[in-house]
């Protein structure tokens, strides 16, 4: 007689907990193929209100971290990754629809990128500050900061790759996040939750979402205590406008990173692309300190 | 203590020219004057000219110059060649400095002794500064070496306030003009004529006919400028309100846009301060350009034990302030910039005074004409009172204690803006401490209402974003993704 399978039980993560949605809703996640994979919690708006409270919990000791410190956690997730990635092969395979080949080739990607940000971490203030010679006797030093709560909307195709390449930079710099994962391919996102809860990575530095990106979108996007959003995820979901989360978000004056364009339509970018600085950039803030110069 | 009587001590106007009226500065020449409205000083109400208010079609019309200069001399010339015509422009303004600092109080009401200091010099000095960038963009870090070159948005569209009118302008062109973008600006209703005579200087420089365009008018010619569909980028300096409108009117488009806004900054004194560097910096810090500053330090946050100490010694050197003529070269405080301004003070004050704080000035005359306001301390305020809250924008220095550094910290955190702070105490940990934990864009420690175009400027949370001056303000003004190709990232605004 065969074994009974032990199924997972898919929840939100927040605060570095995995709580089920405090609505009490779930969804069906089916494969590329259309085969049912399992149930989903479906976040709502006090869900992404409860994580911008634990991200913005969370933002005075992840930014005050010292960068080598937040260097090593990174690498830290990319470890814990790493030996978890038969479980992501097969959990993009099915989300995405890959050949086991390419579903391994897009966990290896994603992990080598979460490397790539983890030596970011300590790099950023370096290149991207610099002293000013100011034409007085002034020491004059610029300076990046994380923004503070960064609302990130996952890509909706890419759910593992494209997830870690948006949420990666945003805490590398010391931001908090609140991710909504891809609203039909959460399940590596979750997975992902499981990855950072046993990383060393404090609880509400990221947190993670699944639910209808159209629903709850809209509450993330005009959430007065979240200071920036990314909208890559805004791309390909129907029933979301990103203009009007972008309007939403001048509420507070939220920076905001637009969807990649092509043509006139948002667009998921390349993955495989070289990230660039971009991502860091967008969510940066420059200080800049004076203090004058005598004896 | 000893006073001295000074005796007045006025800069001429002869050296300034102002014509009876003014058309726009489009497509390298002055438009006929039609549909004008006043600009008087502000000091004596007189009327020193009347200006053209530009209408949709003349936004059109300056767009579109902007736009063929853009895609034809401008954008054909290379770097080394643009950054020529940035020195030319900038060695023009040193010399005819003079006539700017007259002109800019005359039109503003600040004193003599400001713009022909501050305002003209560090003008000319963007623009001396941004020249030498216009053939260096590719070494300013902002791609990856062997990268694409950093290019420009095309046309862009700049608004900007009344309190530092030339210096403003200077903020926007100059780093637009070095990255190679074109222009259309417009400055605020009430001080139109240093952007004016600027105009000339374009001519005078010999700059192609569409690269710097001006335009006069209120608030419905900034609001037709920003959303003409043609204009690649936004740079505005003003208030949050209009900044959080013109990020909604953009919301979905590819235009970018850079907001400068609003700030209410804690200037924090610590009991180990330098007292008398702190006093002065107090004082410059809140009373320099009649507080019309956004970065003003009108949130004075003293540590408990010498408050008392302070506002004697304060109140003992506001009592030294000249308040009066702007012209004259002794004036350490000149005229509030326009009757709407000046009843803004007043009803704020008065608010200030209602929900419990204690007012108090020096004794000091100010002229029977024109707009005033003298030097007041508030003490006794609390957190929540709208004078601890809202930004006044006049000399009014509302002051507040704390007994430790993370007390002052969340104090001075403790708004919706985060454009400056200042920070006074000897001890060094402690500086670097708080410079740390400050939410905001610039830090002056030891020192105030410090500006140099080496250094970046711009703010946190709603006082705006992206940053002016420096290497950081470069970034605003470029593109640096490729040009075809499949996106890697969405771009911020």
């Amino acid at each position: 007689m065969s074994r009974l399978d032990v199924r997972k039980t898919y929840k939100l993560y927040i605060g570095g907990a995995f709580p089920r949605s405090e609505s009490g809703r779930s969804y069906e996640v089916v494969s590329a193929s259309g085969e049912f994979l399992a149930n989903a919690s479906m976040g709502s708006r006090k869900d992404v209100r409860d994580a911008v409270v634990a991200a913005r919990s969370a933002l005075r000791g992840w930014s005050g971290a010292t960068a080598y410190n937040r260097g090593q956690v990174l690498y830290r997730v990319g470890e814990v990754l790493e030996g978890r990635r038969s479980q992501f092969v097969d959990e993009v395979a099915a989300a995405e629809g890959l050949s086991a080949r390419a579903a391994t080739a897009h966990v290896e990607a994603a992990i080598d990128r979460l490397v790539w940000y983890a030596g970011w971490t300590d790099k950023v203030a370096q290149v991207l500050g610099n002293l000013n010679p100011v034409a007085g006797p002034f020491f004059n030093v610029s300076i990046p900061e994380p923004t503070g709560v960064v609302g990130v909307l996952a890509p909706q195709g890419s759910s593992l790759l494209g997830l870690v390449s948006v949420v990666a930079p945003v805490i590398a710099t010391g931001n908090t996040a609140v991710v909504l994962t891809s609203g039909d391919r959460p399940l590596p996102a979750v997975t992902l939750g499981e990855v950072f809860a046993t990383s060393d990575l404090p609880g509400g530095v990221v947190n993670i979402i699944t639910a209808r990106t159209a629903e709850v979108a809209p509450w993330l996007a005009s959430h007065r205590d979240v200071n920036a959003i990314d909208l890559t995820g805004a791309a390909g979901v129907d029933g979301l406008v990103w203009g009007e989360l972008e309007a939403a978000a001048a509420d507070n004056l939220k920076r905001v990173l637009r969807p990649a364009i092509a043509g006139n339509v948002a667009v998921e970018p390349d993955w495989s692309a070289d990230p660039g600085l971009g991502r860091l950039r967008a969510f940066l803030e420059t200080k800049t300190v004076w203090h004058p110069k005598g004896i | 203590m000893p006073t001295f009587e000074y005796a007045p001590a006025p800069e001429s106007r002869a050296v300034v020219t102002i014509e009876k009226s003014y058309g726009l500065f489009i497509d390298g020449a002055f438009t006929r004057p039609k549909a004008l409205f006043d600009t008087i000083n502000p000091a004596d109400e007189r009327l020193l000219a009347q200006v053209t208010q530009a209408g949709p079609r003349d936004v059109d019309k300056a767009v579109a110059a902007a736009r063929r200069a853009f895609d034809g001399k401008w954008g054909a010339l290379t770097g080394a060649e643009r950054g020529k015509y940035l020195f030319r422009i900038a060695r023009i303004l040193q010399e005819r400095a003079r006539e700017f600092a007259v002109l800019e109080t005359l039109d503003n009401g600040k004193p003599i002794k400001e713009t022909r200091d501050v305002d003209i010099p560090i003008a000319a000095a963007h623009f001396f500064y941004h020249a030498g960038w216009a053939d260096k963009l590719e070494h300013a870090g902002l791609t990856p070496a062997g990268g694409p070159t950093p290019r420009p948005h095309g046309v862009v569209a700049q608004v900007i306030p009344w309190n530092f009118p030339l210096l403003m302008l200077s903020w926007k062109i100059a780093p637009a003009l070095a990255t190679g973008n074109t222009v259309v600006l417009k400055p605020a209703e009430t001080t139109p004529l240093s952007a004016l005579l600027f105009a000339q200087v374009c001519q005078q420089a010999g700059l192609p006919a569409g690269v710097v365009n001006i335009i006069t008018g209120d608030g419905r010619t900034g609001q037709a400028l920003v959303e003409h569909p043609d204009v690649d980028k936004i740079a505005f300096t003003g208030s949050t309100e209009v900044g959080k409108a013109i990020a909604r009117s953009i919301a979905g488009t590819a235009k970018k846009a850079t907001l400068e806004l609003g700030g209410k900054a804690a200037n924090i004194v610590f009991d180990d301060a330098p007292i008398d560097q702190a006093i002065e910096g107090i004082v410059n810090g809140i009373f320099f350009n009649q507080g019309q500053v956004c970065c003003a330090g009108s949130r004075l946050l003293v540590q408990e034990n010498v408050h008392d100490q302070v506002v004697a010694r304060l109140k003992r050197r506001l009592e030294t302030l000249r308040v009066g003529d702007p012209l004259d070269k002794n004036s350490d405080l000149g005229a509030i910039n326009s009757r709407a301004q000046l009843d803004r003070i007043n009803r704020l004050v008065d608010a200030g005074v209602d929900e419990g704080a204690q007012r108090w000035s020096p004794e000091c005359t100010l002229p029977a004409t024109g707009f005033w306001f003298p030097p007041t301390l508030l003490t006794g305020v609390a957190q929540t009172h709208r004078v601890a809250t809202e930004e006044i924008f006049g000399p009014v220095l509302s002051v507040l204690t704390f007994r430790t550094p993370a007390e002052a910290v969340a104090k001075a955190n403790n708004t919706p803006y985060g454009l400056s702070a200042g920070v006074w105490t000897e001890k060094g940990s402690r500086i670097l401490w708080m410079a740390d934990h400050l939410k905001a864009g610039v830090v002056w420690a030891n020192t105030f209402n410090r500006f140099d175009p080496t250094s970046p400027f711009g703010g946190y949370k709603e006082s705006g974003y992206g940053r002016e001056g420096g290497r950081h303000g470069l970034e605003a003004y470029v593109t640096t993704s490729p040009r075809s190709a499949s996106p890697t990232t969405g771009a911020t605004r």
